[in-house]
């Protein structure tokens, strides 16, 4: 039987793999966009456990917002760059070197 | 659920705003470039008329709304106010900045009144789901607007370097409350003090997303060790984005502090007094360390900025009513601080020409000798130097600190604020007494340039009289926690 353990160490993996897929990537930017989506999903996972552990709807409310905004989110992550690919034409971390000092 | 706890007339500025801005939207759509001053001025309108509308509620007491998860307090009302002014300073001054760059367009005004609402809903919000899309409404503006220079590089090199750092911060933020929802079963801030106090939360899970939280909220702060995005964001955006995340989000994120640190988890203020400490020193010390080598005037104040979230940090450490004020003060001045400094780097900035290097306020005296003087008042009330805003804002904070019998931070703060005080007055001896390079006029319109001269000459006039701010933010901030000891 699962249990709320099981869903909250899913949760923690999947923000672990997402918070090392933005510091240890260092070839492509979408990787990076995809995992912070991967980071939003690991909270969903935990709201929803919690959700249906304490017996309580709003956590579940909560996970739709999530969604929604996680949208909008990721299309200005996109568009910022297809915006930057213009400039830089390449998608690569390691030529985010412009500014420094 | 009822129409009572509904009390929909609550957010009436709020409800204001997005109408103005909805319509200013769709206006802009029928408006030639020509006639931009158009929406220039309806903007500033709209600014206008929501200050108006929040600042007739100011004495009123505390009043909830949709289902209690919006709260109308002296604290939220203050802290909207100097948002509004924050964002119409930027607008002001970066008019003629924007018009020289082709950045003169719609998006600059809608997406700067989108971001002051989300900003507004955040000071309001007293449920984690509120606070979430209150903030995100704010970043997801911003990060479009470091942007909007769809041609440079830099910004856009720097809007997606904020965009991911500023996506981990929310991630991190959410999977804190995660946690706190599921150890105290409750979204609204309130409920959560109360399963807290009453001992039915789980001490662990707390704990544990208290650090998820911490770890957020210095991101969004831009503390030490999560600074990292700062000083490139500050170089890189246009300046009058530079000048909007530097102003009014810092109030925004302050508030938010206030209201899930100090309201919500009030029964752990041991554990994160601690790990604010750690933010606040290391904050202080390299954000005044590495600002010294700085050559580029926007990326020092990035810096600069770091230390003064310093302060900020070291007031609400002191975890009680009057540190609170002492770090609602110090913002308030940091906004009018910051709008000041980046609104003079526009005005000497033109057309192909952008004034960023230390260099190019070379003989600023000769050129100006006005703005040189009010680019005075700018770094002497950053750098804390009495009878300037600046000073009083740094004394509150640390007579707070040494009434918690903090002495040592309070040395350790002064120290490096003394350090600090090298590269704000290497600004000053540059401007005073280095020969121009370059001969060619100020351009600004006349409205910057009066606004300018009133903000910055604030920073004495406050400075000779902070009693009077003072009680009014203190009382502000006492009214407000008293509603919490419900």
């Amino acid at each position: 039987m699962l249990s709320l353990t099981h869903f909250l160490v899913l949760g923690a993996i999947m923000f672990a793999v997402s918070v090392f897929g933005i510091f240890m990537n260092r070839k492509n930017l979408i990787v990076l966009l995809m995992a912070i989506e991967l980071m939003l999903l690991s909270v969903n996972m935990n709201f929803i456990a919690f959700s249906q552990y304490l017996g309580d709807t709003a956590g579940q409310i909560f996970v739709f917002f999530i969604l929604t905004v996680a949208a909008a989110e990721s299309a200005i992550g996109l568009a910022i760059l297809v915006v930057l690919f213009r400039n830089l034409r390449s998608i690569n971390v390691e030529d985010l070197d412009s500014l420094k000092g | 659920m009822n129409w009572t706890s509904l009390n929909p007339w609550v957010a009436t500025p709020e409800i204001f705003l997005l109408c103005a801005v909805c319509a200013i939207l769709l206006l802009d759509l029928f408006i030639s470039d020509a006639k931009r001053g158009v929406t220039y001025v309806l903007t500033l309108l709209t600014l206008l008329v929501t200050g108006v509308l929040v600042a007739s509620g100011v004495s009123a007491p505390a009043e909830y709304g949709y289902s209690e998860s919006f709260l109308v307090d002296p604290l939220s009302s203050y802290a909207k106010l100097t948002m509004i002014v924050g964002v119409a300073l930027v607008l002001v001054y970066g008019r003629s900045y924007a018009k020289a760059r082709g950045l003169y367009r719609g998006e600059l005004f809608t997406l700067s009144m989108f971001s002051l609402l989300g900003m507004m809903v955040m000071a309001s919000a007293v449920n984690f789901l509120t606070l979430y899309v209150g903030l995100e409404l704010m970043s997801l503006s911003i990060y479009a607007m470091v942007a909007l220079n769809r041609d440079s590089v830099a910004s856009t090199e720097a809007a997606m370097k904020y965009f991911v750092l500023g996506a981990l911060a929310s991630g991190m933020l959410l999977y804190g409350m995660s946690m706190l929802y599921g150890a105290t079963g409750s979204l609204d801030v309130f409920k959560v003090a109360a399963a807290i106090q009453s001992g039915a939360a789980n001490q662990l899970l707390v704990v544990f997303g208290l650090v998820f939280v911490v770890t957020g909220l210095g991101f969004k702060f831009g503390a030490v060790p999560f600074h990292m995005w700062v000083p490139d964001v500050y170089q890189g955006a246009p300046t009058p984005m530079t000048q909007l995340i530097s102003t009014a989000p810092k109030v925004a994120v302050l508030v938010l502090a206030l209201r899930v640190l100090a309201q919500g988890l009030e029964g752990f203020a041991p554990d994160w007094r601690g790990m604010l400490m750690i933010l606040a020193v290391l904050s202080i010390a390299l954000g005044n360390l590495t600002a010294i080598a700085q050559s580029n005037i926007k990326r020092m104040l990035g810096y600069s900025t770091i230390s003064h979230m310093g302060f900020v940090l070291l007031g609400l450490l002191v975890a009680n009513v009057n540190g609170y004020a002492a770090s609602f003060f110090y913002v308030v001045s940091y906004v009018l601080m910051g709008a000041a400094g980046f609104g003079i780097l526009m005005l000497l900035s033109r057309a192909g020409f952008e004034a960023e290097q230390i260099n190019d306020l070379k003989g600023l005296n000769q050129r100006s000798p006005w703005f040189a003087l009010m680019m005075l008042f700018v770094m002497f009330s950053m750098a804390g130097i009495p009878v300037f805003l600046g000073f009083f804002a740094k004394l509150s904070v640390l007579k707070e600190l040494v009434n918690m019998h903090l002495v040592w931070l309070a040395v350790f703060a002064v120290i490096f604020s003394l350090i600090g005080a090298f590269y704000y007055l290497r600004i000053v001896k540059v401007m005073y007494f280095d020969d121009a390079e370059s001969h060619e006029p100020l351009q600004a319109s006349l409205d910057a340039k009066v606004v300018l001269s009133v903000n910055c000459a604030l920073l004495l006039v406050l400075g000779l009289m902070p009693n009077q701010l003072m009680s009014v933010l203190i009382d502000a901030v006492q009214r407000s926690i008293v509603v919490v000891a419900y």
